[in-house]
């Protein structure tokens, strides 16, 4: 009798966690056909063979700057982009701490335009940056650093405590994508093929203070012990973006910092023309972020001291890594097609109306 | 801490499996313990306060209990040396310097409250007379109140005067004591219990028993569904109306007035409803604090059954000291002379009905809104009294008492009148609260309403649903009530049914409640009291 007692106690418990974790998993954003930057990182979990030479990290600017499919096919080299929408540099080390439980790559590529923000900027973007990542004592660590006022610890473990109230926003997308999930990006790369050429350059405001703050610092430095630990070269990079203005102090700084710690930095805003970006047709808002074209052009530039600098092989002899890649690329090509088709149906891509970035 | 926090939820469930995992016999220091971890979360400078009063009131209380001690036995010893009078003269004399000592512990305490409380209140009426004057301002001081502190006073004020009255022994543990004080369901909103009610089960050895914790939990459940799913909603609509007292005027008063009354009334009797049930969990009993109050037909009867603790301490600490004071009696023989015995009787039951009502606004808030709103209650009440005969002649020439639509009217006149006086609690000062109030008889703008206006004011559809859905179970639940407790109706029932309704009121509060990002959740309402 004890024995059916604590058997009908056990399922109890049982179908009360699986009605619970229904719920959450329905309420949860799936970021599936809008606002597909919260997609990102959730893409690399669903990634079988975590095998990179390169990882990217860092925000907006590397997941819309570089296109992983061109350095495949242009230089060999397998690469990853783990960026999120206004990734911060804690959220950058620890998503790098994270990647490091499932791989080594040789290069780590880190944009730099985080050491502007020294303090959480928006509950939204922890979400996008933390959401997806599993359990573990880096995500604990993470949210800790990343949270901001009023939000709590434990709603990042259970999302339901935060989703709750999307119980009357819920649309088909959440029944579609309830058990299931279609990546979003290209190895982390996020698609845009539309064109808006930069109109005005923006003059930049002088700042008070131009010294990057202390706590920027200091995940940069664990950044850069982190990939030494292990063994890994890392690459300090600004994307040409043109606005936020990129100041000479914040430049400089960021020079010193590289030549201090023997790491290359390039700041692709001195090397346009070798890189060929053309304002007019290589970017999809007016210099914000590159669109497929500037991320192509972006690729092959960087793919080239890669190769020649860090001597990456090209595996594009690997017959079974080349078959996984062409699937890959066929995918890329396809959502090219696809978009190109959406730009002459509609005038826009319907998956961008809204830019949290 | 909050109730609804994620960290007190914590704090709870590592004392449940503690409470029933250390031995019996210190369960109640365990429990102390917590008590003070718990308000120790509100500043260190709050658990100081909260210790003076807990000294006092045990030094003082069993001075106080030696007095009575002593009288007891000299009497004992010398009956037969003393006559009547000496004996009359005895007890008054050892009585007067209980009393002396009694007043120095509602001194420190109630002094403590007061300073803390009302300082800021009187240097700005200080400041406005001093405006009249041209003088200049005096500055504020910076004071917190500490979380809790009228409802500890309150019930250290009650076991004083019980101690000084004779009605039980004072406790002799300053541990017992502290518990009785610092009992942490009770401290953010009451109820203000008695120490002889407390008592009996508060520092009782509680085996586990799984009944009394289902029902706790329950309990802690359906406080958690009228806070988070109703009181919490509806707060967006009434912010928005009483912030923008320009702007929402005539029909918005109205709807602003009721919405209030379903906030308030879910948030404080939610609040109750997670103190009484957490008290359970661990096997304590608790006095109920409500009784289905919208039911009430008349204003003295909604407080017999509103926040009823408070209304008895006032009634038993206030208003019967004040009733049988000397000046009162005098007063009364006085009017009765002047007003002959049908009428002057009844003066000084008013006087003290008015004095009482204005120390219950006092105790409210420090500002004359809340005093302003204890003295209409007091009003509204005399008047009633004083309608009495029109009531009953009206009663004898239309037998309508036990008619049903004449008990509905009776219970929405009330529930319009309580709402109508609580508009004073709602705006910030009493010359808007009044103009809103007569805005609803000169501003005709009921249209608006239909006008999909009512989507505009912080609340949705699904909002509306929801508080609609929310509202409604209440009612029910509270018609329920009649009949018997619904929990041990449940309890009736098959298992499955149980185990059914209780995840479904489980994925209500959690999914529909209004918590987390995007909601402006709030302190219990009574917990600024």
């Amino acid at each position: 009798m004890k024995i059916q007692k604590s058997l009908v106690i056990i399922l109890l418990i049982v179908l009360t966690v699986a009605i619970l974790a229904f719920l959450q998993a329905l309420l949860t954003p799936k970021f599936q056909t809008q606002l597909l930057e919260g997609g990102l990182i959730a893409d690399y979990y669903q990634e079988k063979n975590k095998d990179h030479a390169v990882i990217f990290i860092g925000d907006c600017e590397v997941y819309e700057d570089f296109s992983p499919i061109t350095l495949w096919e242009e230089y060999g080299i397998t690469s990853y982009i783990r960026g999120s929408a206004q990734q911060l540099i804690w959220h950058s080390y620890y998503i790098l701490e994270d990647t490091l439980r499932y791989e080594t790559p040789d290069v780590v590529v880190f944009n730099i335009l985080s050491m502007k923000y020294d303090e959480p900027q928006n509950e939204a973007y922890n979400r996008m940056a933390l959401d997806a990542m599993p359990l573990s004592g880096t995500k604990l660590r993470a949210i800790k650093a990343s949270m901001t006022e009023g939000e709590e610890w434990l709603s990042y473990i259970f999302p339901l405590l935060r989703y709750h109230s999307r119980w009357h926003e819920l649309s088909s997308e959440d029944f579609e994508f309830l058990f299931r999930r279609n990546p979003v990006s290209h190895n982390g790369y996020l698609m845009r093929v539309d064109v808006k050429p930069v109109t005005g350059i923006p003059t930049p405001r002088p700042l008070p203070d131009y010294r990057f703050s202390d706590i920027c610092y200091e995940y940069l430095d664990k950044i850069t012990n982190l990939c030494r630990t292990n063994d890994i070269e890392l690459i300090l990079i600004k994307s040409p973006s043109i606005y936020p203005y990129w100041y000479d102090q914040w430049n400089q700084q960021m020079v010193d910092y590289a030549a201090e710690n023997d790491l290359l930095y390039i700041n692709t805003l001195q090397h346009l023309e070798e890189i060929g970006i053309d304002y007019n047709t290589d970017t999809y808002d007016a210099g914000l972020h590159m669109n497929l074209s500037g991320a192509e052009k972006m690729s092959v530039y960087f793919g080239r001291i890669l190769a020649e600098e860090y001597a990456l092989a090209d595996r594009r002899g690997d017959a079974s890594l080349a078959a996984r890649w062409d699937e890959k690329a066929a995918a890329y090509y396809r959502q090219q097609d696809e978009q190109y088709l959406e730009l002459e149906t509609y005038g826009y891509l319907r998956a961008f109306r809204y830019q949290p970035d | 801490m909050l109730f609804t926090s994620y960290s007190f939820i914590l704090f709870l469930a590592i004392l449940f499996v503690l409470y029933y995992l250390v031995p019996r016999k210190v369960q109640w220091l365990l429990l102390l313990a917590a008590n003070f971890v718990f308000y120790a979360f509100s500043g260190w400078d709050n658990v100081a306060f909260m210790l003076i009063t807990i000294l006092s009131i045990w030094l003082i209380g069993r001075h106080i209990g030696r007095m009575h001690k002593a009288r007891d036995q000299y009497l004992a010893e010398h009956k037969a040396d003393l006559d009547r009078e000496q004996r009359k003269a005895y007890r008054e004399a050892v009585k007067s310097r209980q009393l002396r000592w009694l007043l120095l512990s509602l001194f420190i305490n109630l002094g403590i409250l007061a300073v803390l409380k009302y300082t800021n209140f009187v240097i700005a009426n200080i400041n406005t007379v001093r405006g009249w004057f041209s003088a200049g301002e005096l500055s504020f001081v910076s004071l917190a109140l500490p979380m809790g502190i009228s409802f500890y006073i309150f019930q250290s004020v009650g076991y004083m005067v019980d101690v000084y009255r004779g009605k039980y022994p004072p406790e002799d543990n300053i541990l017992r004591l502290a518990l009785f004080v610092s009992f942490f369901p009770q401290l953010v909103q009451g109820p203000i219990s008695r120490f002889d009610d407390l008592s009996q089960t508060l520092f009782q050895e509680h085996p586990f028993d799984g009944r009394t914790v289902t029902y706790g939990l329950q309990r802690i459940l359906w406080g958690f569904f009228k806070k988070l799913v109703i009181a919490d909603r509806i707060l967006a609509g009434v912010n928005t109306i009483i912030r923008d007292p320009e702007r929402y005027t005539g029909i918005y008063v109205l709807v602003g007035m009721l919405f209030y009354a379903i906030q308030l009334y879910a948030d404080f009797t939610g609040g109750i409803d997670i103190t009484i049930g957490i008290a359970q969990t661990l096997g304590i009993k608790v006095k109920e604090n409500f009784d289905r109050p919208y039911f009430s037909k008349s204003i003295a009867e909604f407080w017999r059954r509103w926040h009823i603790t408070m209304g008895t301490w006032f009634r038993d600490y206030v208003f019967y000291p004040l009733s049988i004071s000397r000046p009162m009696l005098k007063l009364a023989k006085k009017s009765r002379t002047r007003f002959g015995d049908a009428f002057g009787k009844r003066v000084t039951v008013y006087l003290s009905t008015l004095i009482v009502w204005f120390t219950t606004g006092l105790w409210h808030g420090a500002s004359w809104n809340f005093i302003v709103w204890g003295l209409l209650n007091g009003v509204v009440i005399i008047l009633s009294q004083e309608l009495n005969p029109f009531y009953n002649w009206f009663h004898n020439r239309f037998s309508v008492r036990n008619n049903f639509f004449f008990r509905f009217f009776q219970i929405v006149r009330t529930l319009l009148l309580m709402s109508s006086l609580r508009i004073l609690d709602c705006y910030r000062d009493v010359g808007i609260s009044f103009r809103q109030f007569f805005s609803m008889f000169t501003t005709w703008n009921a249209g608006e309403l239909f006008g999909g206006q009512l989507l505009n004011i912080g609340l949705s559809g699904a909002d509306y649903l929801v508080l609609a859905f929310g509202v409604a179970l209440m009612i029910l639940v509270s018609l329920r009530q009649r009949r018997g407790s619904l929990r041990d109706a449940l309890q009736e029932r098959p298992a499955p049914l149980r185990y059914v309704l209780t995840i479904a009121a489980v994925i209500v509060v959690l999914v529909v409640g209004a918590y987390g990002i995007g909601y402006d959740s709030t302190q219990f309402i009574y917990n600024q009291f």
